[in-house]
């Protein structure tokens, strides 16, 4: 997007990916939204600073993604009274991201939607927990809401409540469905549970053991994020990435790419009724979380990637351990994909279940894995091709039928593409050191992180403090779109299939919650 | 069908031996005759997840995949704390999990074990406690055994949930009451 037609200056900003910040005023930041949005552009992320301290009041940061990469648009607010434009109008995901960003720092938006979305009454509800000022008391209680949830009235219409606590072996949340029969006529989430104060968190580390900490953020995903916070933190302090560490990075991401669709494609299996799917591929991944441990001292490689490179190299050893592992999980997904095509009662569960159309995708900015799956072609390893990939050429999966049906194919895809990449990775792997020192990086500069992890690209915004400290950190999960979309996704559909349709979607809670 | 049979066939028996349960992991004396008297080693789980970032998730599912075979064991996860013996916790538990974590703990009959699972559940780990963590699952409800790790390797989750379940010298009955 050509920002100096709108009459709006951009800087250059350290990142990953190519990327610009621009300050705006209320009326650039909705114009420029809206400029972005017709000409195919996405939100990607909206968070609040407090910046007091510094006399600039307080800042709505909102980044964007077009063709050309990533545009950091910057607004500053005087007080705490100042509003900035709902732009859940252009962008309907913005919605929980501004109630999000009220309930941390305090700074509103003029959505008519002001429900708290990250509050739930454990803290008073004028205390703003990423304020500088905030100081937690000891006296304040685990609390209970009353959330306000949207009701369907009806004959026959009630309401089904689930979790916080569920049924199964997964992550926390509360679905409140409005059904007739078992039919789903509406379905809305109240996420926040797991909200343990990861951006607080940020913010009494140092910039250089940040990255355990972002190597925490959903479990699933260690090494997106871990280098997702790393690329953000090089690229203001400067480093230059010996090649070999690049290589190494892109390697665990692949495996941790694998071995989280290997498990998806067996929980799929198991919820459409097919436990012979969990038991195959659940052995299928432990053995690649087996080969893991044995070549980054680490079954999901926490820890693996630390700033300036990665933690140790790789022993030749383990090197030809994967490839002949790539060999046997090709042969053995491609047996197990031809009994899921042929599986009528599988299919007939997994086919028209739990669809987003791509003009439905489109418009509410899905993203990541399911996004592919509903004629939403956008993969940060095609579409900047960052070293390594650009090394490698990356084939992007795609499906349009944006059912369940579809994301288990982008799944087959990306597992068998991936593999080829662990492959090609290993076998053109450049010599050289694996990491460098990363000097000190200067104090209130920026920066941004961009990694396509498993479920789709994982952002960092990172700002260092004096002295090697973290003064503000926003991960941002793609889980932030998808979420609203899988209430779309589930009308219309029944209630026992929400387990199927959620699973295919898979998206992280503890990620999203922060 | 007989392609499902087939990979079957190929596939084999995949299951490790389980490993021995390991008692230094056990902080409390806390029911451990009643429970050992009542269930024997057929055991119930309701796993909860009151703040974890999903990594101990992870390998709670992986002790369900052939590997590590627990229903071999005679050990099942079920869907709700009133089918429950035992709720395996992973934490810090968050401010906002605590009143589900205590009203899942209450629902869950007499007697009962609780393992808390992963450096988090066990410390606070990372995350410690803040406006927004209450830490260690042990400052919530009562804790039994304690399994470290970041996470837990499934072994390791074995060794701690059998400490639970498996009588350990010298057995004492002292109940921990709240």
């Amino acid at each position: 997007m050509d920002l100096s037609r709108l009459g709006l200056a951009a800087a250059a900003l350290p990142s990953g990916v190519p990327a610009r910040r621009c300050p705006v005023d209320s009326i650039g930041l909705l114009t420029a939204c809206r400029v972005m949005w017709e000409q195919g552009g996405r939100l990607v992320a909206l968070w609040a600073c407090d910046d007091r301290d510094r006399d600039r009041g307080y800042q709505i940061n909102v980044v964007l993604q077009d063709g050309d990469g990533l545009t950091l648009l910057e607004h500053s607010l005087q007080t705490s009274e100042s509003t900035y434009p709902d732009l859940a109008v252009v962008f309907p995901a913005a919605n929980r991201m501004q109630r999000a960003a009220f309930d941390l720092v305090g700074i509103a938006s003029e959505a008519e939607d002001q429900r708290p979305w990250v509050w739930q009454a454990s803290w008073p509800i004028d205390c703003f927990p990423l304020r500088r000022d905030f100081e937690a008391s000891p006296n304040w209680q685990p609390g209970q809401e009353e959330y306000p949830f949207v009701r369907v009235e009806g004959d026959g219409v009630h309401e089904i409540p689930v979790g916080p606590v569920h049924a199964g072996t997964i992550e926390p949340g509360h679905f409140r469905f409005q059904v007739v029969g078992e039919k789903v006529l509406r379905l809305e989430e109240r996420l926040s549970f797991v909200h343990k104060g990861i951006e607080k968190r940020f913010e009494a580390m140092d910039a250089a053991t940040g990255h355990r900490l972002a190597g925490r953020i959903s479990g699933d995903s260690t090494v997106a994020y871990a280098w997702s916070y790393v690329q953000a933190l090089e690229a203001i302090a400067g480093t230059a990435l010996p090649p070999r560490a690049l290589w190494l990075r892109a390697l665990v991401l692949e495996r941790e790419r694998i071995a989280n669709h290997l498990g998806d494609l067996g929980y799929l299996g198991n919820d459409g009724g097919f436990a012979f799917g969990l038991a195959q591929f659940s052995r299928l991944k432990e053995h690649v979380l087996r080969t893991n441990s044995i070549a980054f001292a680490h079954r999901l490689a926490m820890d693996y990637v630390v700033p300036g490179g990665v933690a140790r190299d790789l022993a030749p050893a383990a090197a030809a351990a994967m490839r002949d592992e790539c060999t046997m999980l090709e042969r053995e997904i491609g047996t197990l994909k031809h009994i899921y095509d042929e599986h009528e009662g599988l299919q007939d569960r997994f086919r028209s279940c739990g669809i987003v159309t791509p003009a439905l995708a489109a418009k509410l900015g899905l993203t990541g894995l399911a996004g592919r799956a509903s004629g939403q072609a956008h993969d940060l390893r095609c579409d900047f091709g960052c070293a390594p990939y650009d090394a490698l050429d990356v084939r992007r999966a795609a499906a349009v039928a944006g059912d369940v049906a579809a994301r288990v194919a982008v799944r087959f895809d990306e597992a068998i593409e991936s593999l080829r990449l662990v492959r090609a990775i290993i076998d053109a792997m450049p010599d050289g050191d694996i990491d460098v020192p990363v000097a000190e990086p200067p104090a209130f500069r920026k920066g941004l992180g961009y990694v396509e992890g498993w479920r789709g690209p994982v952002l960092v915004g990172l700002e260092c403090g004096p002295e090697g400290t973290i003064r503000r950190c926003h991960p941002h999960d793609p889980s932030w779109s998808n979420w609203p979309v899988l209430e779309h996704a589930v009308i219309g559909n029944i209630v026992p299939d929400f387990p199927l349709i959620n699973k295919s979607f898979n998206l992280t809670y503890s990620g999203h919650d922060l | 069908m007989l392609h499902i049979l087939r990979q079957i066939a190929r596939t084999g028996i995949k299951t490790d031996p389980a490993p021995a349960a390991d008692h230094a992991l056990a902080v409390a004396d806390r029911l451990q005759a009643d429970v050992l008297k009542t269930l024997g080693r057929a055991l119930t789980i309701r796993h909860v997840d009151a703040g974890s970032c999903n990594g101990c998730e992870l390998e709670i599912h992986a002790l369900g995949n052939p590997y590590y075979n627990i229903e071999g064991l005679g050990i099942r996860f079920v869907a709700s704390p009133r089918h429950a013996d035992l709720l395996l916790v992973t934490g810090p538990v968050s401010k906002h999990m605590a009143i589900a974590l205590q009203r899942t703990y209450d629902a869950t009959p007499d007697p009962k074990l609780v393992v808390a699972v992963g450096d988090c559940g066990c410390t606070g780990g990372i995350f410690g406690e803040s406006y927004a963590s209450l830490g260690r699952v042990g400052n919530v409800i009562p804790v039994d055994v304690e399994i470290p790790g970041c996470p837990p390797t499934p072994t390791a989750l074995l060794q701690g949930i059998l400490a639970a379940i498996t009588a350990r010298p010298p057995v004492t009955a002292s109940a921990h009451e709240r």
